[in-house]
C-alpha cells in the first residue's frame, strides 16, 4: 500500500520552456546551461542551450545568467496551526516555502493543541489540500501532548500519511519512553526526529553558555545538554536497530557523537539550520531578541565544526527550523521572548552569501544538503531528470535583496537577517509540477 | 558622554571621571543647608521599577528631586506579563509626559536598552536583570577614588554569587576601566564560564584575600541553596564569608547591600572602620545626580529642542 504523505492546495500543471539556465544538480551530475522542458508538470525533455524548440503551449522563460536547482526540501519547519494562527498559518508558511525555492517542507505537531492523534491530523491534511502553496508533510508527536509519558497511536496516524514522529520543541526527556518509541517504529515505520536537550542541562537558559552569556548575565545553555543526549539517544536507537534524525545540531559534541554513531552503523542521521551555520552568540550580544531561538547560536568553534559536518556529510541536510512569532511576542527583552527565528526565506540566499561566495562550501555541495531531507523521510530526492515530477527553483545569484525590505510572505518577520543585504534572489519555484511562486519583477533589481 | 547610561560601556575612562568630578562637586552642595540646584527645574525624570528596591529607587528620586526635576516614580508588577501591560505599551504612555529621563530597573537583562529604542528621553540602567547595574559600579569607584585616590594599580576582590550578580559585571569592567586589577572569587558554581572575558581573573578560593586592597563581598541570596549552588549558608559561611579573620587592617570592605548579616560578611566585618558601606549609600545620591546632570545638561547648556504644537498635532492626526 503506498501512502500519500504530502498534501498540496490543486494547481495547474506547468507548461514551460526554461532556456539556458545554468541546470545544477549534484545528484545527476547536471552542472552546465541546458534548456529544460517541462510538460505537464513533468521534466520532459533536457537539451542543450537553445536546442529545445519552444512549443507553443508553453510559457517560454529566458534563464541565461540563472541558476536551476531542484526544489529544496526542508524536514523542519513550525507553521502553528492549530491554534497559533496569528503567526503562521498553513498558506502563509507554505508561501514562505514558495518564496524560499522549496517544493516541499515538513511541519512539526507542537501546535495547540498538540498534533498527536488521527482526528486532528485528517483534520490538517484536508487544509493542507485546502491551503497549502507547496506540498506539506505533518510528523505528529511521539508522545501525547509532548509530555513524555505515553506513545501517540503510532500507526494509525502513519496509516493516514504521517512522515514521521517528534516531540520537537521538547526532548523524549526519559531514555525508556524513547526506548519503546523506538521498538514501536518496528511496526510503524517513520523516522522519529529528536530535538536533543537535557532539561537538567539547559533549565532555564536563554542562551548559549559561554563568554557572551557571562558578560550579558543571561542564563545559559551549555552545549553538553544537547550532546549528551545524541550520544545517548544514538546509542539507543542502536541498541533497538531503529532510526533517528537529530534535528538542528548545534554544537561540536553533538556533531562528533553523531560521526561516531554513524561510523559505528547506526541508523542515525542529522540537519543543521541557517542559523546555526552563519551566526554565533556574539549576535546575542546585541540584546536583540531575534538572535533568541532553541538550540541556541553557539560559539564560532560550533559553527566551524558544523560546516565541517555539513561538509563531510556528517550532517545530511540543512533545516531552517522556521519558527514565526509575532512582533508583539518578540518586542521583549530577550529573557521573556519567545524562542524562535524565520528561516524559509532567507536560507538559501544566506548560506550562498556567507559560505558559498567566500569559498567555504561549494554550491553544489550546499544544494545537494538543501534537497536531501527528502530522503530521510522516504520520500523521493527532488531531481532534475527528464521524466522526473517537476521540483524545481530558478534563481539569479548575481542579484540582491535586502532582507525584509518588501515585507515577507511568512506572516511573521522575527528574521534573524533583517536588514542584511543577501545575494541571490528565487525568480521562479516548481512544487510538484505547478509554478508556486514568481518574484515580483521590482524585486529582480 | 552618550544620550543614553546603558552599560558601562557606554563609558570611557575620561567619561567616568567626568561624572565622578561632577559628583564631587554636587558633594559640596550636599554639604549646604539647602541643597538643591535648579539644573533641572522644568523637566521630569520618570523611575520606573519593576523590581523591589529601597537603595536605588530612594537615590535616584532624591538625586532627580535635588536637580529641581519633577518626579514620577511608577512602581510596576512583572508577575502578570500576560494580563499587565507590555513594557513598550508602558514607556509609550510615559513618554506622553515628556520626560526628559527615564530610569528603569528591570529584572531582565536588556530591559533599557529597548526603552531607549521606544522612547526620546533619556534613559538610564538602574538595573537589568543580571546584566549591568551601571550606576552602582560608578558610585562604588566614587567611594573607592574618594578614599584611596587613583585605582591604578589597586587589586579589588570581588567576592560571592558573581553568577547572578549585575552589581560584579558592571563593577568589573568599571574597576578594570580604571586601571585596577580585578578578582573574582567565590564558589565554581557561582563563578560562570568565560567570566575572564570582561578583565578579571578567578580565584578558586580566599587563600590569596590578603593580597587584595579592596574586599567587595557581593549579596549571597538563600534561594541559591536552594537552587543547589551551594550545600548550605553555613558552608558557604565557612569558606567565604568576610569576617574579622580575613580582613586585614590594610584593606577596605565594600558591598551593594542590603547585606545579609552572618552570611557573607559577619557583623564584626560589617562593623569595622573598614567597611565603606554608608559611604556608598552616600555616593548613590551624587552620583546619579551627576548621571543625570550629564546626560541632560552636561556641557551643552541649550535646550534640546521641543516639538512643536504643531507637529505634535500633526503626529497625533498621523498615528
Amino acid at each position: 500500500m503506498s501512502v500519500v504523505r504530502l498534501f498540496g492546495a490543486p494547481a495547474a500543471p506547468a507548461a514551460l520552456l526554461l532556456r539556458a539556465a545554468h541546470a545544477l544538480d549534484p545528484r545527476t551530475g547536471l552542472d552546465a546551461p541546458h534548456d529544460v522542458l517541462v510538460r505537464d508538470g513533468a521534466i520532459a525533455e533536457i537539451g542543450a542551450p537553445g536546442s529545445l524548440p519552444a512549443p507553443e503551449d508553453a510559457e517560454t522563460i529566458a534563464g541565461e545568467g540563472l541558476h536551476l536547482f531542484p526544489g529544496f526540501f526542508d524536514p523542519h519547519v513550525h507553521l502553528r496551526t492549530p491554534g497559533q494562527e496569528h503567526k503562521e498559518t498553513l498558506a502563509t508558511g507554505t508561501a514562505a516555502a514558495a518564496a524560499g525555492g522549496y517544493c516541499g517542507v515538513v511541519a512539526m505537531p507542537n501546535t495547540d493543541p498538540v498534533l498527536d492523534g488521527a482526528p486532528l491530523l485528517r483534520a490538517l491534511i484536508e487544509q493542507a489540500k485546502q491551503e497549502a502553496r507547496v506540498p506539506l508533510g505533518f510528523m505528529p508527536a511521539i508522545t501525547r501532548g509532548l509530555a513524555g509519558a505515553e506513545l501517540t497511536d503510532m500507526a494509525e496516524l502513519r496509516d493516514l500519511g504521517a512522515l514521521g514522529f517528534t516531540d520537537d520543541g521538547k526532548p523524549v526527556v526519559a531514555a525508556g519512553m524513547l526506548r519503546r518509541a523506538l521498538q514501536y517504529q518496528r511496526l510503524c515505520g517513520g523516522v522519529l526526529a529528536l530535538h536533543e536537550e537535557d532539561p537538567s542541562l539547559s533549565g532555564a537558559g536563554v542562551m548559549h553558555e559561554g563568554a557572551v552569556s557571562a558578560r550579558l548575565g543571561m542564563a545559559g545553555i551549555p552545549s553538553i545538554s544537547e550532546s549528551t543526549m545524541v550520544a545517548r539517544d544514538a546509542a539507543i536507537a542502536a541498541f533497538e536497530a531503529g532510526r533517528v534524525h537529530f534535528q538542528h545540531l548545534s554544537c561540536v559534541e553533538s556533531v562528533e557523537a553523531l560521526a561516531a554513531w554513524k561510523a559505528a552503523g547506526a541508523q542515525v542521521s542529522g540537519e543543521a539550520s541557517p542559523h546555526h551555520l552563519t551566526l554565533t552568540d556574539e549576535a546575542v550580544r546585541s540584546l536583540d531578541s531575534r538572535f533568541k531561538m532553541n538550540p541556541p547560536l553557539r560559539s564560532e568553534a560550533d559553527r566551524q565544526a558544523l560546516i565541517a559536518g555539513l561538509r563531510d556529510g556528517t550532517i545530511d541536510c540543512v533545516a531552517t527550523d522556521h519558527a514565526p512569532h509575532a512582533r508583539h511576542e518578540k518586542e521583549a527583552p530577550f529573557e521573556q521572548a519567545p524562542m524562535g527565528v524565520t528561516g524559509l526565506e532567507t536560507a538559501f540566499p544566506i548560506l550562498y552569501t556567507d559560505l558559498v561566495q567566500p569559498g567555504v562550501l561549494p554550491l553544489g555541495l550546499v544544494v545537494e544538503r538543501m534537497t536531501a531531507g527528502a530522503a530521510l523521510l522516504d520520500l523521493p530526492t527532488p531531481r532534475i531528470a527528464v521524466g522526473e515530477p517537476a521540483n524545481l527553483a530558478l534563481l539569479d545569484l548575481d542579484a540582491s535583496w535586502e532582507v525584509g525590505a518588501r515585507g515577507y510572505a511568512s506572516k511573521s518577520a522575527n528574521a534573524c537577517f533583517e536588514g542584511r543585504t543577501l545575494r541571490g534572489v528565487v525568480r521562479l519555484t516548481v512544487a510538484a509540477g505547478a509554478v508556486v511562486h514568481r518574484a515580483a519583477v521590482e524585486a529582480l533589481a | 558622554m552618550t544620550r543614553h547610561l546603558l552599560s558601562i560601556d557606554d563609558l570611557d575612562r575620561p567619561g567616568i571621571e567626568r561624572i565622578l568630578d561632577r559628583a564631587a562637586s554636587f558633594a559640596e552642595v550636599a554639604g549646604r543647608e539647602i541643597k538643591k540646584v535648579p539644573a533641572l527645574r522644568g523637566r521630569t525624570v520618570v523611575n520606573l521599577f519593576y523590581e523591589a528596591s529601597t537603595r536605588t529607587s530612594s537615590s535616584f528620586e532624591l538625586a532627580a528631586k535635588r536637580l529641581s526635576a519633577d518626579v514620577v516614580s511608577v512602581r510596576a508588577a512583572t508577575s502578570s506579563v500576560t494580563k499587565g501591560e507590555s513594557l513598550k505599551d508602558t514607556v509609550q504612555t510615559l513618554t506622553a509626559y515628556d520626560p526628559a529621563a527615564i530610569v528603569i530597573r528591570s529584572p531582565h537583562a536588556g530591559a533599557a536598552q529597548l526603552v531607549a529604542r521606544w522612547t526620546d528621553a533619556a534613559v538610564v540602567n538602574a538595573g537589568d536583570g543580571k546584566h549591568e547595574h551601571p550606576t552602582q559600579a560608578l558610585l562604588d569607584v566614587y567611594t573607592l577614588r574618594k578614599r584611596l585616590g587613583a585605582l591604578d594599580g589597586r587589586r579589588i576582590w570581588i567576592v560571592g554569587d558573581v553568577l547572578h550578580s549585575r552589581v560584579a559585571r558592571s563593577n568589573i569592567l568599571a574597576f578594570a576601566r580604571m586601571g585596577a586589577q580585578v578578582t573574582v572569587s567565590g564558589p565554581p558554581t557561582l563563578i560562570p564560564r568565560g567570566i575572564e572575558a570582561l578583565g578579571c581573573r578567578v580565584a578558586p578560593t580566599l587563600d590569596a584575600l590578603s593580597e587584595a586592597d579592596v574586599v567587595y563581598a557581593l549579596r549571597m541570596q538563600n534561594e541559591r541553596m536552594e537552587e543547589a549552588y551551594v550545600p548550605s549558608l553555613r558552608e558557604y559561611a565557612a569558606r567565604f564569608q568576610i569576617d574579622a579573620a580575613r580582613l586585614q587592617p590594610h584593606q577596605l570592605l565594600m558591598h551593594p547591600g542590603p547585606v545579609n548579616r552572618g552570611v557573607e560578611l559577619s557583623a564584626d566585618a560589617i562593623d569595622s572602620p573598614q567597611a565603606l558601606i554608608a559611604q556608598q549609600v552616600e555616593a548613590g545620591v551624587v552620583v546619579r545626580m551627576a548621571v543625570l546632570y550629564e546626560l541632560l545638561v552636561g556641557t551643552d547648556s541649550s535646550p534640546r529642542p521641543q516639538p512643536t504644537e504643531a507637529a505634535a498635532v500633526e503626529a497625533v492626526a498621523t498615528a
